[in-house]
């Protein structure tokens, strides 16, 4: 009796100590990254999402801070566990880290970027850049903008 | 008076018979049909539905709930334009129709989008001062992440601020069955103000709208993608037993053929029988 007390009593701050917030994040992200189409990774253990933002180039190891965020036209690197890394270019989408470090990252179109070309992507960025002169209409001058980041983004990508 | 039936004579039952037998070749194809696209449909849900949980992570991660005292509510219910796939149109009307009872019972105010035009008819004469928006040409090719996102722009277009919101759809289970499931749609005020949204860094208000409209055409996509391939399995199962049911009658016609036929030359053998036997 006395000594099943003993050991609650000893019990006790080890338990205390498993609590502490420190300890809570797993040292292992869950990372998810998808597309409407093709899912690259389902809840894999990587090291490092280097991922483009509205508001600027990130990356999220894991234990980041929680953030919600939205893509730009750019490369996601992934740096995988053994060191490897693997480059996609996504269009447009969100990324959530989320406090127990599980990133989503959804892309609404994402593609390895060794199968985008460099020649088809700098003939699209002068088309693009070409219609621009002519549009008219704030919708349709706003589409031409986009291409024209969406076609910039990917030749410096490839480049 | 009692009723007088004329034993149907063979001309009818040829005629029945020829067009049970159509039927049955129409309903078989129509069958083949459904499996091919369902096959397709079922392949093409696997990364829908990862994408899908994806969008919903962070609703469920962050526990984000509507605060119970909103009024404007809106369900968006998802099926399809064609018929013949058992109970999918129905069951989605129904599980519309409770939600609007229950959130009017309470005093809410509800609108109701209806993706799929035999949805629009089930509703319209009932519910008809609900409908916000309809959408019309949906099933006859895959819904694609354009489809979804034109029908959120819609949406966001209409000028309706719901507080809070659902979409209803039929989740697929397996080739035999599925289930009229309802997942939840946040408001960007309710998003912004939920209190576990404070542990997320540094979010600025047009992250958080853009963020948030992206996520309602994440939704919308999953919820159509499940819907098909529910429609396509349901269809299939719906035109096999079509078929069977044919086959069963075409048997039993069948016998009922042979039967009258026999019927019909025993009856004239009499005739000669007895007219020789008279001389």
């Amino acid at each position: 009796m006395m000594a099943a007390r003993f050991l609650l009593r000893r019990a006790v701050p080890a338990l205390r100590h498993a609590r502490c917030y420190a300890d809570a994040p797993a040292a292992q992200m869950s990372f998810t990254f998808a597309s409407p189409t093709q899912v690259f990774f389902k809840e894999a253990s990587v090291k490092q999402i280097d991922v483009p933002t509205l508001t600027g180039a990130f990356g999220i190891l894991p234990a980041h801070v929680p953030t919600l965020q939205v893509l730009r036209p750019g490369v996601v690197t992934v740096f995988n566990d053994d060191g490897s890394s693997t480059k996609y270019f996504v269009s447009s989408g969100s990324v959530t880290v989320n406090a127990d470090s599980s990133v989503q990252l959804l892309a609404e179109e994402a593609v390895p970027l060794d199968s985008l070309d460099l020649t088809m992507a700098k003939a699209n960025l002068e088309k693009a850049q070409s219609e621009l002169v002519g549009v008219s209409g704030e919708a349709a001058r706003a589409e031409v903008l986009i291409s024209m980041e969406a076609s910039e983004a990917i030749v410096k990508a490839l480049e | 008076i009692g009723q007088v039936r004329n034993m149907a004579t063979l001309k009818d039952i040829t005629i029945r018979l020829k067009s049970i037998k159509n039927i049955q070749k129409i309903t078989k194809s129509m069958k083949m049909v459904a499996a091919a696209k369902y096959s397709r449909a079922e392949r093409a849900l696997k990364p829908a539905r990862v994408y899908g949980t994806g969008t919903m992570a962070l609703y469920e991660k962050a526990d984000i709930k509507a605060p119970e005292d909103k009024n404007k509510h809106l369900i968006i219910g998802v099926s399809s334009d064609r018929g013949l796939c058992g109970a999918i149109h129905s069951s989605v009307a129904k599980a519309m129709k409770r939600e609007i009872a229950k959130l009017s019972g309470a005093g809410k105010e509800v609108m109701i989008v209806n993706v799929g035009d035999k949805l629009r008819g089930l509703l319209y004469r009932t519910h008809g001062k609900h409908i916000l928006i309809n959408c019309k040409e949906v099933g006859r090719k895959p819904p694609s992440f354009t489809d979804a996102s034109v029908i959120a722009t819609e949406l966001l277009n209409s000028g309706y601020e719901f507080d809070q919101g659902s979409i209803v759809f039929n989740r697929f289970r397996s080739v035999i069955s599925y289930k009229t499931d309802e997942k939840p749609l946040f408001s960007l005020d309710t998003v912004a103000s939920s209190e576990n949204m404070g542990i997320y860094d540094d979010i600025d208000a047009d992250v958080l709208r853009n963020y948030q409209e992206f996520a309602l055409v994440n939704i919308i996509y999953f919820g159509l993608k499940e819907s098909t391939t529910s429609e396509q399995s349901a269809r299939m199962t719906a035109m096999d037993s079509a078929s069977k049911n044919a086959s069963e009658m075409i048997d039993k016609l069948t016998l009922t053929f042979n039967r009258t036929r026999q019927a019909v030359i025993t009856k004239e053998l009499i005739e000669i029988i007895s007219g020789a036997a008279a001389l």
